[in-house]
């Protein structure tokens, strides 16, 4: 991992980080809306519809970008009213608090907790116990991921992070670099210095174009 | 889908991880300004249609509204991390950059990489005294002076500070002064040997 590149990460709670890369891809999933209004050649638009003439109309339901829900709503409600995702729903959310640790976060829409943080951003009268359910979700699920990210020295993790949403993922990373460097300290190569990263992918193409 | 371009750019800079610098994707945002320039166009047309009376547009105008923020933000965000992508390589790398990722970056790129270089100079120039503080040698706390190196691939004479020239070919072994490999071993010229 290059050691100098400081990406600018995931903003926390209700405000995203405008420059983040994680944040830009996570307000492009996708949420369930209800048209409030008649809402003239959106459906072509979002390439949803079957012409250019086509409005849709009032209390027909779409799905729609984040970044856009966002942009269109407001507490009125004159243009859309946000709907819940079913991993957000009463539903799931019993099945959460049962036990988190078996849920595929990363299938159920691979931003969870970022995005369910976003979602409290519309009115919605179950907020709280949203609110309530990520939290309690991360909580019974760090434990596993701090666990098996300290314990996997030199192995295929692939399995510990099939199920695991992205949160869950950059945590993990975080804790086999830390795994990674303690353990090289303890064989004595802390001080080794070594080649830069970046160099070992550009670097073959280009040694061998001098060679020959 | 309005946005598509410019989120492909975030997509495909996301997935270069390592800190890598993919190609300058000059036609893809040139296509995205584009798109921005289409959307704004029709704005200002309908904007002043809906002042004279047609409401039903103002929806309409908001989305597209909403599209040039988002082109905006995806093509800010592009921008900005392929910069810390370059700064980053000015501290792991060197002064120099070699041609091939020389290739992955804009005009303008280039020309930041060189400004940033100079600005960095001149810092490290009033630091310490009367020679400067050289701040991208030592990233780890050196044990020694002098250190064991192999060659990894013919790299021609070097010369060292006494005089003595030596020849680096491939797998030739040397006890050379720290200061003087360091960045050989970051470009990966040299492996640094621990005894």
């Amino acid at each position: 991992m290059s050691e100098a590149y400081f990406p600018v990460g995931p903003g926390l709670g209700l405000e995203e980080s405008f420059l983040s890369l994680d944040d830009i891809l996570m307000s492009q999933e996708k949420l369930p809306v209800r048209a409030e209004t008649s809402l003239p050649r959106l459906g072509f638009v979002l390439g949803q519809g079957t012409g250019t003439g086509d409005a849709m109309t009032e209390g027909s339901k779409l799905e729609i970008p984040l970044w856009l829900a966002k942009g269109l709503h407001d507490s009125k409600r004159r243009i859309i009213s946000v709907e819940l995702p079913k991993i957000y729903k009463g539903a799931w959310r019993t099945v959460l608090s049962a036990d988190a640790n078996v849920v595929d976060l990363h299938k159920m829409g691979p931003y969870y907790y970022g995005f369910g943080s976003q979602l409290l951003n519309f009115d919605n009268p179950e907020n709280p116990e949203i609110a309530q359910t990520i939290l309690q979700t991360f909580i019974s699920r760090f434990r596993h991921v701090m666990d098996s990210s300290q314990n996997a020295y030199n192995e295929d993790t692939s399995a510990l992070v099939a199920r695991l949403d992205e949160l869950e993922r950059a945590l993990f990373q975080a804790g086999q670099k830390g795994l990674n460097d303690f353990q090289s300290w303890e064989k004595g190569q802390a001080s080794q210095i070594t080649a830069s990263s970046l160099v070992q992918n550009y670097g073959k193409r280009k040694f061998t174009e001098v060679d020959g | 889908m309005a946005g598509e371009r410019a989120v492909g750019l975030v997509r495909e800079l996301h997935r270069a991880t390592g800190g890598n610098l993919p190609p300058f994707r000059t036609e893809e945002l040139r296509q995205a300004l584009e798109e921005m320039r289409a959307l704004y166009e029709q704005n200002q047309a309908d904007v002043s249609e809906a002042k004279s009376g047609r409401t039903d547009l103002i929806f309409l105008i908001r989305f597209r509204h909403c599209c040039l923020l988002r082109n905006q933000r995806c093509i800010l965000a592009y921008l900005y991390d392929r910069l810390l992508r370059i700064r980053a390589l000015r501290w792991e790398y060197g002064s120099v950059l070699p041609n091939a990722i020389q290739f992955h970056m804009s005009a303008e790129e280039v020309e930041w990489f060189n400004r940033y270089k100079k600005s960095l100079a001149t810092y490290m120039k009033s630091v310490g005294g009367e020679e400067g503080l050289d701040l991208t040698q030592d990233i780890k706390p050196p044990k020694s002076l002098y250190i064991e190196v192999r060659c990894l691939r013919d790299y021609g004479e070097f010369e060292i500070d006494d005089g003595t020239t030596i020849l680096l070919k491939k797998n030739s072994q040397h006890f050379l002064p720290r200061w003087k490999c360091e960045q050989l071993i970051r470009q990966g010229v040299l492996e640094h040997i621990l005894s």
